[in-house]
């Protein structure tokens, strides 16, 4: 296995990966593959979700054509950058049920949504950073809104284990080995809150894991979702164009021009920093 | 100890719109005038660049302009027998910070007040009997009038390049306008905004009922533009990205793109930014400010000395640093007594979402492009047969398709799944929203005070926000609802369902900015914060700008009123004040 090098925009993530680290218990010699010996923090991790599933999703993919030193015609692998390899299962495994690819590929898979929330929450978004995070804690009512004391990327490491161990409970698996109907029904429970999780309020992870799965299937696919414009082609949504002046009032007549995102017409190019 | 300044005529606190338009016209007057900005400094170039600034994910679900709740947030409960907790991010309301303020990331929709709600006690006793009015609803007059203020509407108005068709000229209904609208001394500076399909066929629909429908006032440039202060602004392109972003185009009227091009050059003026101001100080007296403290980016505290101290923060904040600075007595809800806190309100919205044959391409917008109907605004309408105060809007926007949180499915179709998609794919090019904004009066339950427990970044407590939805407001909004109801029936859709606001006020989903009261202004100073000149009764040096002195709430966008609060003020400190330093109104 080739080492691949990091894509550029992962700079920043440092931090998150070593908190990741101290939270985890895994550490690094559970999960070190041969043929990776450093145990530092960001690069080891990413490194190692790429290495580890490589053949996994071969279609996904998170680095330009610039960057990446795969053969001809064929797309890089995902770099994960947060996710454990049995996050990134629950997850991908989620995403796609929540917006199933069908036969047309505009779906949750096609879209990269994994590698988008993967993305925010190794970032700023995934440590709450913008978030009053001081306590005291307390559940209040509903109208008070979230009140949990975990980030969102505490949040998703902390539900994954919880709705795994209910799978395996009642179902004697994890949850992204279920068959889709089974994997539905879960879903559903953590919607209503019927399945009650040993750690996190079921609902509360399962609005957010919703509202993600929507942002990375619909926004720029400059954040790593969205990918080829899946979400936008879906809907019809032409990207941030800038001028629609003369076409505002040609009423009920669609509007042609080809998708762009702010990096272009390029669905597939990443944010850099 | 905060190391002590060189002295200035006037420090404002925050630099928003209320911010530029004292700085700009206390400039004139030759004073050395200090904006200090908790956030930072941001202009159309490089900060709201098109090339960046139409990103959905970083400016509207992440909050990229918006006030940080990692630094200050408030604590929010429904009502005084629950216990206050933070809103830890943002949700129901979206504050400013940096320089210009909310006055970035607005929509551009501009409205005056309607003659009465200026009156609105006086007016109602008056019209419906005292009884009318429920026990615990403290609304008051505001102790100016419409006709007061006109003048600096119309100032405010051509500072903007507003787009819009008058109704009321000098007492002359306007064919195409809002009748119902106060008398304008002359018409908009520029003409509409194009039309958008949607608000076609919303007015098309409301003309058949017998309503009167106009096009929205737009702070977004229909046309090239210069405006009073020469500053030239261009033509909006109807990109969808006003709410929430900057406009890259210097087409939405914002600080930026009206104001800071001739004031950031004037040689009494300057602007520090990353400065939190946390204290007005006050004298041995406590009856006169010396200056204000702040903390600049590197923690640093200093001692700001001015002759003058005019709060011009977010909302809701003016209250907190009045607060904090022991200016005004605190109002307490048991005892009825005390003003500074009191009289918080909001708006009430809710939705009718339209699902029509045809293509509507709702990604075409502009932030205040709407055609809307005005029947059942402030007391447009006979109340006394509905039983409740207020009333609102109806208007059909057409702000933009921004495809994460702009669209709408039908009632029926699944939440996620492979219905979802579909309804998506069927959907979003094919539906339109029609919006009611409804006022909010002042409750004795509904106010501002310090939170026990909650600190901010310097230790200093967090606002507490105590409110709750009244029965007055849940059924106005429901009579709102319905009539918006029966546009969308005549809009002749596939189908169409309400989202009636009900239920207890919830801090989480995104309602309006409208936050309002805290620093109410009035008459009597038993019941208000500051005079009708926006000054403090306590303590003269002290203005208070902004939403914060409303009272309570109209069934209309704040920002016209708030801009023409302004400048009534800045022209009472010009012209009365600065000659002799003292209560410009006495008791």
């Amino acid at each position: 296995m080739p080492r691949r090098r990091l894509y550029k925009a992962q700079k920043p993530l440092a931090a998150v990966a070593d908190l990741s680290e101290q939270s985890r218990p895994t550490g690094c010699d559970a999960q070190k593959p041969s043929g990776v010996k450093e145990c530092a923090s960001l690069s080891r991790r990413s490194l190692l979700n790429a290495a580890l599933f490589l053949p996994a999703a071969p279609l996904l993919g998170c680095s330009s054509s610039r960057e990446s030193n795969h053969s001809e015609g064929q797309e890089p692998p995902p770099v994960f950058a947060f996710f454990t390899p049995e996050e990134r299962a629950f997850v991908e495994a989620a995403t796609e049920r929540l917006i199933p690819d069908e036969e047309d590929g505009l779906g949750a898979r096609g879209a990269g949504v994994a590698v988008f929330i993967d993305r925010q929450l190794a970032g700023s978004y995934g440590r709450a950073e913008h978030w009053y995070m001081q306590g005291p804690w307390a559940t209040g009512v509903p109208e008070q809104g979230y009140q949990l004391k975990l980030t969102p990327a505490a949040l998703y490491q902390t539900a994954t284990r919880n709705v795994n161990a209910w799978c395996q409970k009642n179902h004697g698996k994890d949850f992204a080995a279920l068959p889709g109907a089974v994997q539905d029904d879960v879903l559903h429970g953590l919607e209503s809150g019927d399945i009650e999780l040993t750690d996190v309020p079921a609902k509360v992870f399962f609005t957010m894991l919703w509202n993600n799965t929507v942002e990375g299937f619909l926004a720029d696919p400059m954040y790593g979702g969205n990918r080829n414009f899946a979400g936008w082609k879906l809907i019809g949504f032409p990207g941030p164009r800038y001028n629609y002046s003369s076409e505002i009032e040609q009423y009920g007549k669609p509007y042609t021009l080809p998708t762009v995102g702010i990096l272009g017409r390029n669905g597939t190019l990443l944010r850099k920093g | 100890m905060a190391n002590p300044l060189k002295p200035v005529d006037v420090v404002l606190v925050g630099f928003g719109w209320t911010g530029s338009i004292l700085a700009e016209q206390l400039t004139q007057t030759g004073l050395q005038v200090l904006a200090l900005e908790r956030g930072k400094f941001r202009d159309t170039v490089p900060d709201f660049a098109t090339t960046q600034i139409q990103d959905e994910l970083r400016y509207a679900a992440r909050d990229g302009l918006f006030q940080d709740t990692a630094r200050d947030t408030l604590t929010f409960r429904n009502s005084v027998d629950q216990t206050a907790l933070p809103m830890r991010h943002l949700g129901s309301f979206l504050p400013g910070v940096g320089v210009g303020g909310a006055g970035v990331h607005w929509n551009g929709q501009l409205w005056r007040f309607l003659p009465e709600d200026f009156v609105i006690r006086s007016h109602t006793e008056q019209r419906y009997g005292k009884g009318f009015i429920p026990a615990d609803m403290t609304i008051q007059d505001w102790g100016i009038t419409y006709a007061e203020l006109e003048p600096h509407y119309d100032t405010f108005d051509y500072l903007c390049g507003i787009s819009g068709a008058a109704g009321n000229i000098q007492g002359q209904i306007q064919p195409g306008g809002n009748p119902f609208e106060g008398p304008r001394r002359r018409g908009y500076p520029l003409p509409p905004l194009k039309r958008s399909y949607p608000t076609v066929l919303f007015d098309k629909a409301a003309k058949e009922i017998g309503f009167k429908p106009f096009p929205c006032p737009a702070a977004n440039a229909s046309a090239a533009y210069k405006n009073t202060l020469d500053v030239q602004m261009g033509p909006c392109t109807y990109c969808g990205y006003c709410e929430w972003f900057g406009c890259g185009n210097y087409s939405k009227a914002s600080p930026q793109t009206t104001i800071l091009p001739v004031l950031l050059e004037r040689k009494n003026f300057s602007l520090r930014t990353q400065c939190d101001v946390t204290r007005i100080n006050l004298d041995s007296t406590s009856k006169r400010a010396t200056g204000v403290t702040y903390v600049d980016q590197q923690g640093r505290q200093f001692e700001q000395p001015a002759s003058l101290v005019i709060c011009c923060t977010f909302a809701q904040h003016n209250a907190l640093l009045l607060l904090l600075s022991r200016i005004g007595q605190p109002y307490d809800p048991k005892t009825n007594t005390g003003v500074v806190g009191r009289n918080y309100a909001y708006q009430i919205t809710s939705g009718v979402d339209v699902f029509l044959d045809e293509i509507m391409n709702p990604f075409m917008g502009a932030g205040a492009l709407g055609q809307a109907i005005d029947e059942f605004n402030g007391d447009n309408f006979d109340h006394g047969p509905e039983g409740f105060i207020g009333g609102g809007y109806i208007a059909l926007w057409t702000t933009g398709g921004r495809p994460i949180l702009q669209h709408q499915l039908p009632a029926d179709a699944p939440k996620w799944g492979a219905g979802w998609k579909k309804a998506m794919a069927e959907n979003y090019l094919k539906s339109a929203s029609i919006a009611t904004h409804g006022s909010v009066m002042s409750y004795r339950d509904s106010y501002l005070d310090l939170d026990p427990t909650y600190r901010d970044v310097y230790g200093d407590p967090l606002l507490r926000l105590t409110f709750d939805f009244h029965p007055n407001e849940i059924k106005m909004s429901g009579f709102l609802t319905d009539k918006a109801a029966l546009i969308a029936q005549a809009m002749k859709p596939r189908s169409f369902h309400a989202i009636p606001r009900i239920g207890h006020y919830s801090i989480v989903p995104y309602q309006t900015t409208h936050n309002t009261g805290g620093c109410a202004m009035g008459a009597d100073p038993r019941t208000s914060v500051v005079n009708k000149y926006l000054q403090s009764w306590d303590v003269h040096n002290v203005f208070v700008m902004g939403s914060s002195v409303f009272p309570q709430n109209a069934g209309y966008n704040p920002t016209g009123t708030v801009a023409a609060l302004a400048y009534w003020a800045a022209d009472a400190i010009k012209n009365h004040y600065l000659r002799s330093p003292g209560p410009l109104v006495h008791m």
